[in-house]
């Protein structure tokens, strides 16, 4: 039995849904750039990128100087929104998202932007490889290692932090076929390893010290043996409950309901066929008609973010974007807890006002002065919403959010009429409120 | 060193951004050592709700295990259970705020030979009543008439032992009210889980959106709110009858949320929520966007007046607050060009500080509360090449109420024995002002709530 493949139309709205979940949106007209591959040659663009990703566009300048993505606080989150924004390999960057997400670890513990960096760089490189080669870098990782208390977890100490999260969170579920002794004999394969807290510098010279690992008998899954870190880790991997685990969450960062019983048995077997590699799998769960013919997904703000620059060729030129992602919810390298970000709680009347600040920061630099004339304004109520639609690309609305805009539209014209210095800067005021409006919409919120 | 090659002040401004977005009641403040690039803090235990209860947005810590209707029932019982509580609030001043152009001694030849670029005119700024050497920065005379009507009493060189001159620190110490590195919880904040309800969320109030470290807490939740009129929906060049129009158009985008896809219908009813929301809160605010201020107070046109404006308006009507922080307007980091920017935010926060007065006397409220201004440290006696001046120790801090004796706390340090860095001394210590309030306003033993409070004086700050 073959997966299911999307068998539909692949048009620009098709695309255009693939570049949201599997990047940043479009840049203008990508998404009919590539629904003229065809979903095959879409998938494969994505999911099989060549060569280095050449970033679009000029680097960032903010007050006039280069990021310091590993000193300055915030320009870490600046410079991947600049990756997100300008990249050529969306997958890629997207799959580093959902590895920050899935092995969750937060600046707020580690406390040093060059450790986090470093394993963002890790992400970027192998996100698409082999899972089980990604989980055994991720344990000895030094971010993760400071985050999950790795570092100084000897055999007279052992600490279960990293090997309950491994199984809870990363590879297996909660309570999902291991016991409490089997988190206590794999925190003693994960012992040995240690770094020097250097004073202005932070965590330096991460190692593995043969002596305060635990090299006696463990008992896992059943399994005993001397077991070390990466026997550990192939352990759990290989464990039954892996796979089904893996593909639900895996799926669930791309489609927003769950996958039905066939499709989840299909993708188990291609990803144990395939040796726990990652591409097949998404590359199966892009080409599915789920996520064509599905519910839309919320956009996480960041992505809400990326996408607004990127359908504008817009790029990074303010630290603005900083407390606007605090006050949208998501700092980048910093998620709330070692579990990611929680998807259900993306929307709220405050994390919606930070949304609106969002689009009115990206829009502030088109925003017309409503005293320096309306060339090229209309009055027409029906010309301005198509108007600022087109300003975002023309994306497909529904018909009551074009009801309600041009209801707008409507109202502001008709008080227009009172006065000339109203019929000169109304339209114009109209015209920039449409704009913020649209992006705010439930069409743009989501994908 | 100008402003832009001094890594203490890039400290400063990660520093603080962090531990607001960390700082948090009931797990306590991020620890920190000296020398460590960043404080570690934990995973953010915080809700949001609108309390019917007060009509106001709120961000609730420490209350995991409340439900938002035990915290209403909280509120509404200690709203009349309450009512009458004494109450402080703390205004910070941040980057260290330069004491000798707060009170700045006119006609000293040090002084001049000191600040040859810097120095103020003796004609600029009214003399002070208590030590005739010197005189109130110009900006500051709302605050030289407070004096004068004996409601200002003046700490002019403020500090503790071993003056620390990272901003980091020395705000961390003025916070928690010790000088102690690991110490989590803020000084207000162990306060109130002296004198607080486990259920009552607004007994100590942030007011500008992030919760202020002095009001951490172990035990009882604490909240911030930042004024009714920032929850709005502005746009850049849209004014008039179209920005109203537009407001009202967010609440259009609600139209979606019977749509069978479930998202959509999700973030069509977000829209709908929010501009419920902000329509609520309007009640409080005028036509303007602005909050109703009591224009006879004079309150300047900004986020401090809107606050403080709030605030006053908050208490008049019975809500249950008893401690409240919030940071001043200004940046007094003024390692270059110091003069433009000190006066401004000097000004701004005397003309505030002055309505607020004016405020809760008129409503009968004044007798109640007590404000006290404070900087982390106050800045070196001698200029830079900048005109600006560095780092430096013993501070200016002001207690501003009726009830406030008005008698200057410790004399002025002079600059004829400055320490070995070139700074002011202090004659007058933190702790000793907090351990005064908690016994003289709050009725507290001190030593419950600051570790030294037997090592130290007591001032007679209160009637």
């Amino acid at each position: 039995m073959p997966l299911p493949v999307y068998a539909g139309p692949f048009g620009p709205q098709q695309a255009e849904r693939l570049l949201w979940r599997a990047g940043f949106g479009p840049r203008p007209g990508e998404e009919k750039w590539l629904a003229d591959k065809g979903l095959e040659g879409a998938v494969r663009w994505l999911t099989q990128p060549q060569g280095k990703d050449r970033l679009a566009g000029r680097s960032p300048r903010v007050d006039g100087r280069k990021l310091a993505p590993t000193d300055r606080f915030g320009h870490d989150h600046l410079w991947w929104l600049d990756r997100m924004v300008r990249t050529s390999q969306p997958l890629v960057e997207r799959m580093t998202l959902v590895w920050h997400d899935w092995f969750a670890t937060s600046n707020d513990m580690v406390g040093s932007q060059r450790l986090m960096i470093r394993q963002n760089l890790l992400f970027r490189r192998i996100g698409l490889g082999s899972f089980q080669g990604l989980a055994m870098r991720v344990a000895i990782n030094p971010a993760m290692l400071v985050y999950l208390n790795g570092l100084n977890s000897t055999k007279e100490g052992p600490n279960e932090n990293f090997a309950r999260e491994l199984m809870e969170l990363f590879t297996l579920g909660a309570g999902n076929g291991y016991t409490e002794r089997d988190v206590r004999e794999q925190a003693r394969a994960f012992t040995g390893f240690t770094a020097d807290y250097k004073n202005g510098v932070g965590w330096v010279r991460f190692r593995y010290k043969r002596e305060n690992h635990d090299d006696a008998m463990k008992v896992v899954f059943g399994k005993a043996g001397p077991w070390h870190w990466k026997q550990a880790v192939r352990l759990t991997i290989q464990h039954p409950s892996h796979a089904p685990f893996f593909v639900r969450k895996l799926w669930s960062y791309f489609v927003p309901e769950p996958p039905d019983e066939e499709t989840q048995a299909l993708l188990q077997a291609l990803y144990v066929q395939s040796g726990t590699q990652i591409r097949p799998v998404v590359a199966a769960i892009l080409r599915h008609p789920r996520l064509y013919e599905g519910p839309r997904m919320i956009k996480s703000p960041v992505v809400f973010t990326a996408g607004l620059l990127r359908s504008r060729n817009d790029r990074i030129a303010h630290e603005d974007w900083v407390w606007l992602a605090i006050q949208a919810g998501q700092l980048l390298f910093y998620p709330p807890n070692v579990s990611g970000w929680n998807d259900e709680r993306w929307l709220d009347t405050s994390t919606f006002r930070a949304r609106w600040e969002i689009a009115g920061r990206a829009l502030r630099r088109y925003a017309l002065h409503p005293e320096h004339g309306r060339a090229g304004v209309p009055s027409d109520p029906d010309k301005l919403v198509k108007q600022a639609l087109e300003f975002w690309g023309d994306p497909p609305v529904s018909d009551e959010t074009r009801a309600s805009l041009l209801a707008f539209a409507q109202k502001a014209m008709e008080a227009a009429v009172a006065d000339d210095y109203r019929q000169k800067v109304f339209p114009v005021m109209t015209l920039n409120a449409l704009r913020h409006l649209v992006a705010v919409s439930p069409e743009l919120q989501t994908a | 060193m100008s402003k832009r090659n001094c890594h203490h002040c890039d400290e400063f401004s990660r520093a603080s951004l962090l531990r607001r977005s960390a700082a948090q009641a009931g797990q306590g403040l991020p620890a920190i050592e000296p020398g460590m690039p960043l404080p570690a803090g934990t995973g953010l235990d915080r809700r949001s709700f609108v309390s019917r209860t007060v009509g106001l947005a709120l961000t609730v810590y420490g209350a995991s295990a409340l439900r938002p209707a035990m915290l209403e029932e909280g509120i509404a019982r200690a709203a009349v259970s309450g009512a009458g509580n004494r109450v402080l609030v703390s205004v910070f001043l941040p980057g260290g705020a330069d004491s000798l152009s707060v009170l700045y001694p006119a006609f000293d030849g040090r002084y001049r030979r000191l600040r040859p670029q810097i120095a103020l005119k003796a004609s600029d700024g009214p003399v002070f009543r208590e030590d005739g050497r010197l005189h109130w920065h110009p900006s500051l005379k709302p605050f030289a008439q407070l004096h004068k009507q004996g409601k200002l009493t003046v700490f002019p060189s403020i500090g503790y032992t071993h003056p620390d001159q990272s901003h980091f620190t020395s705000r961390h110490y003025w916070e928690v009210g010790a000088l102690d590195y690991r110490e989590s919880t803020g000084w207000l904040g162990r306060l109130l889980d002296i004198v607080g309800d486990p259920e009552n969320a607004m007994q100590g109030l942030s007011l500008d959106g992030n919760l202020q470290p002095s009001l951490a807490t172990a035990r009882v939740p604490v909240s911030t709110l930042s004024s009714p009129s920032d929850y709005h929906f502005h746009s850049h060049h849209v004014w008039d009858v179209v920005e109203e129009l537009m407001m009202d158009a967010v609440g259009g985008l609600g139209g979606l949320q019977k749509s069978v896809d479930l998202n959509l219908a999700k973030a069509s009813a977000t829209a709908a929520q929010s501009d419920r929301l902000r329509r609520q809160l309007s009640r409080l605010v005028g036509k303007d966007g602005e909050v109703k201020l009591n224009d006879k107070a004079g309150y300047p046109e900004n986020d401090f007046g809107r606050r403080l404006a709030g605030l006053a308006a908050m208490l008049d009507r019975g809500f249950p607050v008893r401690a409240v922080a919030l940071t001043g307007p200004g940046d007094y980091d003024t390692h270059a060009d110091q003069s433009g920017p000190l006066s401004d935010g000097l000004g701004t926060v005397a003309e505030g500080l002055a309505a607020f007065q004016r405020d809760l006397e008129r409503r009968g409220l004044a007798n109640r509360v007590l404000t006290l201004v404070w900087t982390e440290f106050g800045r070196r006696a001698e200029q830079n090449a900048d005109n600006g001046t560095d780092h430096g120790a013993a501070g200016t801090a002001f207690l501003i109420g009726t009830q406030a004796r008005g008698r200057m706390v410790g004399e002025w340090a002079g600059l004829r024995r400055l320490d070995r860095d070139g700074n002011l001394r202090a004659t007058s210590d933190f702790r000793a002002v907090y351990s005064s309030l908690l016994e003289q306003w709050f009725d507290v033993d001190a030593a419950r709530v600051i570790a030294d409070a037997a090592k130290m004086p007591r001032y007679k700050l209160v009637g």
